[in-house]
C-alpha cells in the first residue's frame, strides 16, 4: 500500500471513530476546549505512530502467547513518554487533562492498530498508518471541540468570538454543550454527514 | 521447536522488552525533571498572585511575583527565622516531617489535621516604600474526600482581599465548586475576627449575611464546613494569630 492512501484513507474513507466507532470516551472527555484538542490529538497521533511503529519492529520476535501484554507494555511506555513531555512543556494543559493523558492507554485506537496493522506489517508503513489514524482521530475531534468551545462558551481557543450575556453580551451560551453528553450528538451528525457523502459506509 | 526452548524466548523477549521500555521511561522522565520542576515552581506563583488578585491578564508570572517578599516565620513566637532558606522551606512538606512540624493539641484541633509546620512561609506584598500591603498565608483543611490546599490574602487590617485553593479533590460540581470564581469573588472585603477578637468568618448555611459570613454551596456541606474549620484552626491562636500580630506591629 502506498505511504499517501496509508495517511489519507483514515481521515474520511476509515475513519477510526467515525466508522470503527473506536476511541469515542477520549472525544468525550477532552473536545470541551480546541487548545486540549489540539494537546491530545498531538499524543495520540504520536503514541499510535511510535508505538505501532515499535510492535512492528519486534513483530517477528513476539511470541503470540503474549504479544498482547507485548503491545500494552510499548503502548504504556509511550503514554508516560507523552504525560511527562506534556508536563514540561505544556503545563496549563497538563493539569487539566492529566487523567485523560494516561488513558491513552486505553483507547482502543491505538491497541486497535497495533494488533491489526503493526503485528502484519513493515515499521515505515506501520509508522504512517499510526499517523493516519491518529489525524482520523485528530479531525473528528477538532471539529467536535469546534462546535463544543464556540456554542458552549462562545470562544474559540479561549478567544471571545460570541460575546456572553454574562458579559453584556447578546449569546446565552447552550450549557449541554459543556457536559460531554453533547459530544455525542455531534459525533453523531458527523456520522450522518460522512455516510451521505458516502454511502459505502452505511451498515446493512 | 522443542517446549522448553519456546519457554525461553517468551521469557528473553518478554525480559527484554521490559528493560528498553523502563529504560526508556527512567530516561525521559530524569531528563525533564528539571523543566517539570520550574513549571511546578511557576505555577504555585501563579496561585499565590492570583489569590490575591495580582495577577492581570496575561501577565508574566515571574516578573509580577517580584513585588513579593517571602519570610519564614515561627509559628509559636510570631518572629522571623533567618537561618532557613524561603526558597528551599515547603509548608506542606515540612508538616510530613517530625522535626519541623508540632502535634495539635486535641482541643485546639478544629481542622482535625492532627499536625501542623513549625515555620509558616509568610508571603507579603510590599508597596515601594517597603510598607506591607497584603499578607498571603497557605492554609488547608479536610473537606468531604481532600485535604484542599489554598491561598488567603488579607490587608494589614485583617480584611480578606482574595482566597483561592490551588489542590482539591471534591466532588466536581458540588463541594469542587470552591473553586468557582463567584464563590471566591464573594470573599473580598470580608472580615476574619470580630469585634472580640475572636474568628467569626464561616461559610453561612444558605444565604450569607454580614460581614463574616461567604454563601454556602449547595450540596456540599461537609465541604463548607471544612473550609470554615480551616479559619478557625489557622486564624485561631495556634495557627497564624502570632504571625498576624508581628505583622499588625510592622515586624515583617
Amino acid at each position: 500500500m502506498k505511504l499517501k492512501e496509508l495517511i489519507v484513507e483514515p481521515i474520511i474513507k476509515n475513519n477510526p471513530i467515525a466508522l470503527q466507532i473506536l476511541g469515542i470516551c477520549s472525544a468525550l472527555a477532552v473536545t470541551v476546549q480546541l487548545k486540549n484538542v489540539f494537546v491530545m490529538c498531538a499524543a495520540v497521533t504520536l503514541v499510535v505512530a511510535f508505538s505501532n511503529m515499535g510492535v512492528s519492529l519486534i513483530r517477528n520476535h513476539v511470541p503470540s502467547s503474549i504479544r498482547i501484554i507485548v503491545q500494552m507494555t510499548i503502548i504504556a511506555s509511550l503514554v508516560i513518554v507523552a504525560e511527562q513531555f506534556l508536563k514540561a512543556f505544556v503545563f496549563d494543559q497538563w493539569k487539566t487533562m492529566a487523567v485523560y493523558v494516561g488513558l491513552i492507554i486505553t483507547n482502543c485506537i491505538v491497541m486497535g492498530r497495533t494488533e491489526a496493522f503493526g503485528m502484519k506489517n513493515g515499521p515505515v508503513e506501520s509508522f504512517f498508518d499510526g499517523i493516519g489514524n491518529g489525524l482520523g482521530y485528530s479531525v473528528i475531534l477538532i471539529v467536535v471541540g469546534f462546535f463544543r468551545e464556540l456554542f458552549g462558551s462562545g470562544k474559540l481557543f479561549g478567544m471571545t468570538i460570541l460575546e456572553l450575556t454574562k458579559d453584556g453580551g447578546w449569546y446565552q451560551p447552550n450549557g449541554l454543550m459543556l457536559l460531554p453528553p453533547s459530544a455525542f450528538i455531534i459525533i453523531g451528525f458527523i456520522i450522518w454527514a460522512i455516510r451521505s457523502y458516502d454511502p459505502s459506509q452505511v451498515e446493512e | 521447536m522443542a517446549k522448553s526452548s519456546e519457554t525461553l524466548k517468551t521469557v528473553t523477549v518478554a525480559g527484554l522488552l521490559c528493560i528498553v521500555c523502563s529504560v526508556l521511561v527512567a530516561g525521559v522522565v530524569v531528563a525533564l525533571r528539571p523543566q517539570q520542576a520550574k513549571n511546578a515552581e511557576i505555577d504555585m506563583k501563579k496561585n499565590i498572585l492570583q489569590s490575591a488578585g495580582l495577577l492581570k491578564k496575561g501577565a508574566d508570572v515571574e516578573e509580577a511575583f517580584k513585588s513579593i517578599h517571602v519570610a519564614i516565620v515561627d509559628m509559636n513566637t510570631g518572629k522571623v527565622v533567618q537561618d532557613i532558606n524561603p526558597d528551599e522551606y515547603d509548608m506542606t512538606a515540612a508538616n510530613k516531617d517530625p522535626e519541623l512540624s508540632v502535634k495539635i493539641p486535641a482541643g485546639k484541633d478544629v481542622g482535625g489535621l492532627s499536625t501542623r509546620p513549625k515555620y509558616a512561609k509568610v508571603y507579603l506584598e510590599k508597596d515601594d516604600s517597603g510598607d506591607t500591603k497584603t499578607v498571603i498565608l497557605n492554609m488547608w483543611s479536610k473537606g468531604l474526600w481532600s485535604t484542599m490546599y489554598g491561598f488567603i490574602a488579607l490587608s494589614t487590617d485583617l480584611t480578606i482581599k482574595g482566597f483561592g485553593y490551588y489542590a482539591q479533590g471534591e466532588t466536581p460540581g458540588l463541594g469542587g465548586e470552591v473553586d468557582n470564581p463567584k464563590w471566591k469573588e464573594q470573599w473580598i472585603g470580608k472580615k476574619i475576627y470580630d469585634n472580640s477578637n475572636d474568628v467569626a468568618f464561616k461559610v453561612a448555611k444558605g444565604q450569607a449575611q454580614g460581614e463574616y459570613q461567604v454563601d454556602g454551596l449547595s450540596g456540599a456541606t461537609i465541604t463548607g464546613n471544612g473550609v470554615t474549620s480551616s479559619m478557625n484552626y489557622w486564624f485561631g491562636e495556634h495557627g497564624y494569630q502570632k504571625v498576624l500580630e508581628t505583622v499588625a506591629q510592622g515586624g515583617l
